[in-house]
């Protein structure tokens, strides 16, 4: 046990104190707080900056009801009665001083003109047309005796509501809420079996093409190694999400943004489950090994590091194909492809994840799927023990898939 | 017997990588290792340190087998410099002597004393990458002894190293050696087998041709070399029966002989022609034998 966690702080801290480890985290962190803060810094770059519409309103009396009407409606259009004609108007806008005007006439109906440089900056037009046609309502309204109370009534909305049947489903409203956190977290869990598995994979390949594999095999147990190196490492993936949290969360909370409501309202953060974040975390650790001992198994194979990413091709690709299904089924979580995949141990870590965040299922669901995981990750551990023991002491040219049997030969004890 | 080697035979398929194998290695005694590329030397150091597993015969050490439970007493210098390229050098130092049981504390006290012997103290917080490939091999030797096993495998240590270097390593393997470890090593260099080891093997396609001390080994070959100097020209000297090989000198010529008794009808031969500056009968050098059984020069 001694040298398992001498080589288990050495695999942790070598990686933990590289530049790029440092700098990958740093930059990650850095992001958290940006995105945490966008709404505040896009709001920074809005103020100060609005443009005064001018209103061209030859009755004078049309004008303080839009400018009513406008803040009623929060609007950040600031508008203003101007005596100028709309020659010298135009003149404004050709010189870029005025940005936009409206003409308001009185008829039978109110009618409005929006005039601005070009016609892709009708961006508060619709805002505009609202607040006429308010204006109007109100007008028509009054000149028909209703009451407030019966225009309320008019203008109630309807209650439309979305339900679904099938027991597993969670109803729609919590789907939408569950469905930003949960393709977070499966990126997450998407990166960390790529980023952490093809580290080991980079580190035996560099020990076994410097040779430090052969001391390395001769003082200690190739097996004892390979998993005290996954531990290490492991550790180091575990640390790097603990910040990450912690940082998205800090950064959360001191942004000041209400989580519920806005730019936030996407993500689903307003109501979230715990026991979704520790299937997360169940699932990334599950993940993690299940590809970390395949990425060691298949880097003992090359004597070169330039070959990993060959040899390492075929993981990526079930890696790859368990994110697709995954992503393909946050909008149809119980189509039975994806059911049938999230018991297949390679995509479950993706795939299951995705039933437990967006459907209500039994326990025993999630629960077979990760004992049918210990089992694989057990047996893939086994063999793969086998194939490093052999592997490591392989210095060929060609390498391929073929190279297991020959590992396996090698590494044979008898 | 401190290391036994009994019978032991490594098949890889139908090939045959080692064959039938015996040897034995008393304690604290140095034993050499000839042989061509190919020969079966690194299969036997692997089966040594029981990185593989004889598929005949048996390896032992103090009359146990070789595992990682006496990992600690075994160290081992690849003939495949290995090294962490990034790591600084007395880190590694430090790391690959905790695998082999050392407390962190006493390697790194070993690792200073080391480097303070082979004169390389300021490379301590070097990068190996940074060094050169003589310096790293010096890295590499301290690696394998630093924490001082009781048996020690050094695949062809001197490799790539210049004479100055050759030398100080020579010297520290034998001073380790006088601290009571047992040594196996292979080197492509006969004088260094010839100066350092009391007892040697020759491999050939996994099998030994020949082995026991070098004085054995050369007297057990038989055939002498006499060197003649003299003014006149000898090469009618060649016809002596008994005389194998000649070849002529600067001021004289030298003489493969099948015995001594060759020798001194040689001598006698020789006076006839006149003065005689210089007479000497010698030891065959190792490369010769080794041609002689292997039927090829080293490489």
């Amino acid at each position: 046990m001694r040298e398992f966690w001498i080589i288990f702080k050495q695999a942790f801290m070598t990686k933990a104190k590289t530049k790029s480890f440092i700098i990958t985290t740093a930059i990650a962190v850095a992001v958290f707080f940006l995105l945490a803060n966008l709404p505040n810094i896009i709001g920074m770059f809005d103020d100060g900056e609005e443009d005064v519409l001018h209103i061209v309103d030859e009755s004078g009396e049309l004008a303080p009801l839009l400018q009513d009407q406008l803040a009623q409606m929060d609007s950040s259009t600031q508008a203003m009665p101007t005596d100028m004609t709309e020659a010298e108007l135009q003149e404004g806008i050709m010189e870029g001083t005025i940005s936009a005007y409206i003409v308001l006439t009185q008829g039978d109906s109110l009618g409005a003109r929006y005039v601005s440089e070009s016609a892709s900056e009708f961006d508060n037009s619709s805002e505009l047309q609202n607040a006429v046609q308010n204006m109007q309502t109100a007008r028509m309204a009054e000149e028909l005796g209703l009451t407030s109370a019966q225009l309320g009534a008019l203008f109630a909305p309807v209650e439309f509501e979305r339900e679904s049947v099938s027991e597993n489903a969670k109803s729609e409203e919590e789907l939408s809420q569950a469905r930003g956190l949960v393709y977070i977290l499966i990126m997450l869990i998407y990166i960390a079996v790529i980023y952490y598995p093809n580290m080991i994979a980079m580190e035996v390949a560099t020990e076994k093409s410097s040779r430090v594999m052969e001391i390395l095999i001769s003082s200690v147990s190739p097996v004892k190694h390979m998993f005290a190196k996954i531990a290490g490492i492991g550790m180091l993936g575990i640390l790097q999400m603990m910040i990450f949290g912690l940082a998205g969360f800090t950064a959360l909370k001191t942004s000041g943004s209400d989580l519920s409501e806005g730019f936030f309202s996407v993500f689903g953060f307003g109501d979230v489950r715990i026991s979704t974040f520790l299937f997360a975390v169940l699932f990334f650790l599950l993940g993690y090994f299940l590809y970390a001992v395949l990425a060691a198994l298949l880097a003992s194979l090359v004597s070169r590091t330039e070959d990993v990413n060959q040899l390492m091709l075929p993981m990526m690709m079930l890696i790859i194909i368990g994110s697709l299904i995954a992503f393909s089924g946050i909008s149809m979580p119980d189509a039975t492809y994806v059911t049938v995949s999230s018991y297949i141990p390679f995509f479950a870590p993706l795939v299951m994840f995705l039933r437990v965040g967006m459907l209500d299922l039994p326990l025993w669901e999630p629960l077979l799927s990760i004992a049918i995981m210990l089992a694989t990750i057990g047996g893939l551990g086994w063999f793969g023990a086998r194939v490093y023991r052999g592997g490591v002491l392989m210095y060929g040219s060609a390498q391929s898939l073929k190279d297991i049997r020959k590992a396996l030969k090698l590494g044979n004890t008898k | 017997m401190s290391l036994e080697i009994i019978d032991a035979t490594k098949r890889f398929g139908d090939f045959t990588a080692v064959d039938r194998l015996n040897l034995e290695v008393a304690e604290g005694e140095m034993h050499g290792f000839l042989g061509a590329n190919g020969a079966g030397k690194t299969t036997t150091f692997r089966m040594i340190l029981g990185l593989l597993d004889p598929t005949e015969g048996k390896v032992g050490w103090k009359g146990g087998p070789i595992n990682y439970s006496n990992s600690p007493e075994i160290g081992y210098l690849p003939e495949e410099r290995g090294l962490y390229p990034k790591m600084k050098v007395e880190e590694q130092l430090v790391y690959l002597a905790q695998l082999r049981g050392m407390n962190a504390q006493d390697a790194k006290h070993e690792a200073t004393r080391w480097l303070e012997r082979f004169e390389v103290p300021h490379y301590a917080a070097k990068k190996v990458e940074e060094l050169s490939k003589g310096n790293q091999q010096k890295i590499q030797l301290v690696a394998s002894l630093l924490h001082k096993p009781s048996l020690l495998v050094l695949d062809e240590p001197f490799s790539g190293l210049d004479p100055v270097n050759v030398e100080m390593l020579k010297a520290a393997i034998l001073d380790f050696q006088k601290e009571g470890a047992t040594i196996i090593f292979s080197s492509h260099r006969m004088d260094h087998v010839e100066e350092l080891c009391d007892k040697m093997s020759i491999l050939d396609k996994g099998k030994v041709v020949l082995d026991g001390s070098i004085k054995e080994v050369k007297r057990s070959f038989g055939k002498k070399n006499v060197r003649i100097r003299m003014d006149q020209d000898i090469e009618s000297l060649s016809s002596v029966p008994g005389v194998e090989h000649f070849k002529k000198v600067p001021g004289g010529a030298l003489f493969q002989v099948a015995d001594e008794a060759v020798a001194e009808r040689l001598l006698a031969e020789a006076m006839k022609f006149g003065m005689l500056r210089h007479f000497s009968i010698e030891e065959p050098s190792l490369e010769e034998i080794f041609i002689a059984k292997v039927g090829k020069a080293y490489a």
